[in-house]
């Protein structure tokens, strides 16, 4: 037994073989929902568990599969392991330590929209890991947990895994899309919602990986019990990714609504010796900055209480930035990333990270007070005009950090 | 038939038993990865016989391996040292393990030894955030993760895998 729901595997040694995992469970939940339930039922089910996409956006998960038209044929489900937000390094350990978990769970969620084919999107440098899926795969068709008729039923069902090549952008579900259609990783405009017209035209539902590994114990146990784990608003557990300057970064599971003191100062060991915790990036570097101080790391860590903070949850990627840190250094670092990553797509975010790059690199070295206006903005003219979210992520540190650390802008002193 | 088609017949067939049988299109990715793998970069020729197997225009192939970042199309070093020193990777000192490594191996970021074998470069994120500094390897065996490195462990695999001597 475990008390953990979806790192169950630090508890359970070798779950990523598929006879522990089945020992331990396994499959239980796939099969009751086949052999037991409506499609519309593990909707319901889910809907009532008040899931939320563990990816970044946080949408109920439920409701989504619920857009889903019952008179447009074949549906798809694509589960999102395109992983590449700087500070998120959850779905990974999960490929790679859990994956029938997740598995069962994608299995689970194509029953529930009643597809036939799942794709598994990873990201390219994933190489090691979708050939480790890949075997999982061909274990679960042998056991007849994949295939044509499962457990005697009319449902059949088979899963693909399909690399990326390096393009943090093809996690945006539309761009993903494009990618697996063999194009380049471009969002596309929208309406309409992949819902509708997704993967190959076709209605599909894309979750992210985690969020399909929390779906074999809502399956198994019941909306219920699932929401005796965190907020009444952001029900269940979530993997937060810790890392920067913390004396044991990793990944930690906690109920949604734990503390940012208890993950930071708690599990995470807290500071280096000698430092002060100055700023938190809670979703990544496409967070907005908050300031460190007591109300902040008193903070509950759920969907409803970050935004009160000026931030997102996100993906629950937490990066603690320390007093050694200068933020012009900071964003110059998180504007190169959004720089490499545009997809040139859209104006806004093609010539305005381009241009953000060589203001925050000329002041990394001038510190001129003219272009931190400048650089402002640029942001602030990029702002809610972006085709995706990836053009909106890279102005959040910018904007935050010149409006909360002027100071760190102008003077050149330390890092 | 031309020549990539000949050498991946069995592999294309299993790629396109994947997709839909009208969405060869699909197979372009998992194509490139393998030629890029067996290659190190990918040339012309191989854009266009990718082209003519999946039913598409070279322009549109050239542009998938424009794209993304894991695709080559010009010859480097025979193995790629992918150091991530994105902001969480830089908290943890990765700007300094890639100058000194670079520096170790005699080059910049971004070039290649003389001997033609490793190549060293700064890439985004990786995803082992807290496992900095780190680094992948891509070359003859695909992608390979390398965690919690120090700048010798690293030189060390160079060597290994350089099989020769680096002057340190």
């Amino acid at each position: 037994m475990s008390n953990l729901l979806l790192l169950r595997h630090r508890e359970i040694p070798n779950l990523n073989r598929l006879d522990i995992y089945v020992k331990n469970g396994g499959f239980k939940a796939f099969q009751k929902a086949v052999t037991g339930m409506q499609s519309q039922q593990v909707i319901d089910e889910v809907k009532t568990s008040g899931l939320r996409g563990r990816g970044g956006a946080g949408f109920p998960t439920g409701m989504k599969w619920s857009f889903l038209p019952n008179n447009l044929w074949p549906h798809y489900v694509v589960a999102n392991a395109d992983e590449s937000e700087p500070g998120t390094f959850k779905d990974r350990e999960l490929l790679e330590q859990n994956p029938f978990q997740f598995l069962e769970g994608l299995a689970i969620a194509s029953f529930a929209v009643q597809a036939h084919t799942a794709y598994v999107y990873l990201r390219g440098e994933f190489w090691q890991q979708a050939a480790f899926l890949d075997a999982c795969i061909a274990d679960m068709q042998k056991a007849g947990y994949l295939g044509d008729k499962l457990f005697g039923s009319d449902y059949s069902l088979r899963i693909y895994t399909h690399l990326g090549a390096g393009a943090y952008v093809c996690g945006e579900e539309t761009a993903l899309l494009e990618s697996i259609e063999g194009k380049m990783g471009q969002p596309r405009l929208r309406p309409p919602f992949p819902a509708i017209e997704g993967l190959y035209g076709k209605p599909t539902v894309i979750n992210n990986v985690e969020t399909l590994a929390n779906l074999p114990y809502i399956i198994e146990n019941g909306a219920v019990k699932f929401m005796q784990y965190g907020t009444a608003k952001s029900p269940g557990v979530k993997i937060f990714s810790l890392s920067g300057c913390v004396n044991k970064p990793g990944n930690y599971e906690l109920p949604l609504g734990a503390t940012f003191r208890e993950l930071i100062f708690g599990l995470g060991g807290g500071i280096p010796a000698g430092r002060k915790i100055k700023a938190i990036l809670p979703a990544g570097a496409s967070s907005s900055i908050i300031f460190a101080d007591e109300k902040a790391l008193d903070t509950p860590m759920d969907y409803e209480s970050v935004p009160a903070l000026g931030a997102q949850l996100g993906s629950a990627s937490v990066i603690v930035v320390d007093d050694s840190i200068r933020m012009d250094w900071l964003v110059n670092k998180t504007v190169h990333f959004f720089r490499h990553e545009s997809c040139g797509k859209c104006t806004p975010c093609r010539e305005g990270t381009y241009w953000m790059s060589h203001l925050t690199e000329k002041i990394v070295h001038a510190h001129r007070k003219e272009d931190v206006q400048l650089l402002n903005t640029v942001a602030r003219q990029m702002q809610n005009k972006c085709l995706c979210a990836l053009g909106e992520f890279s102005i959040m540190a910018v904007m935050t950090a010149i409006e909360k650390f002027p100071e760190d802008f102008t003077a050149s002193k330390g890092r | 038939m031309n020549q990539t088609a000949t050498k991946y017949a069995r592999e294309i067939e299993d790629l396109f038993a994947k997709y839909p049988a009208d969405r060869k299109q699909s197979a372009v990715m998992p194509l490139l990865h393998l030629i890029q793998r067996d290659f190190g970069f990918i040339n012309k020729q191989a854009v266009r016989d990718v082209a003519e197997i999946v039913g598409i225009t070279p322009t549109e192939v050239a542009s998938v391996v424009g794209f993304y970042t894991l695709y080559h199309d010009t010859p480097q070093g025979k193995y790629r040292f992918q150091i991530c020193n994105d902001l969480p990777c830089a908290l943890r000192g990765a700007d300094q393990f890639l100058a000194e490594l670079c520096k170790s191996l005699g080059i910049q970021p971004g070039e290649t030894t003389p001997d033609g074998m490793i190549t060293v470069e700064a890439v985004m994120c990786l995803a082992a955030c807290d496992k900095a500094p780190m680094f992948q390897v891509q070359g003859p065996q695909g992608i390979t993760y390398h965690e919690n490195q120090t700048v010798e462990g690293a030189l060390q695999l160079t060597k290994e895998l350089a099989g020769k001597e680096v002057k340190a």
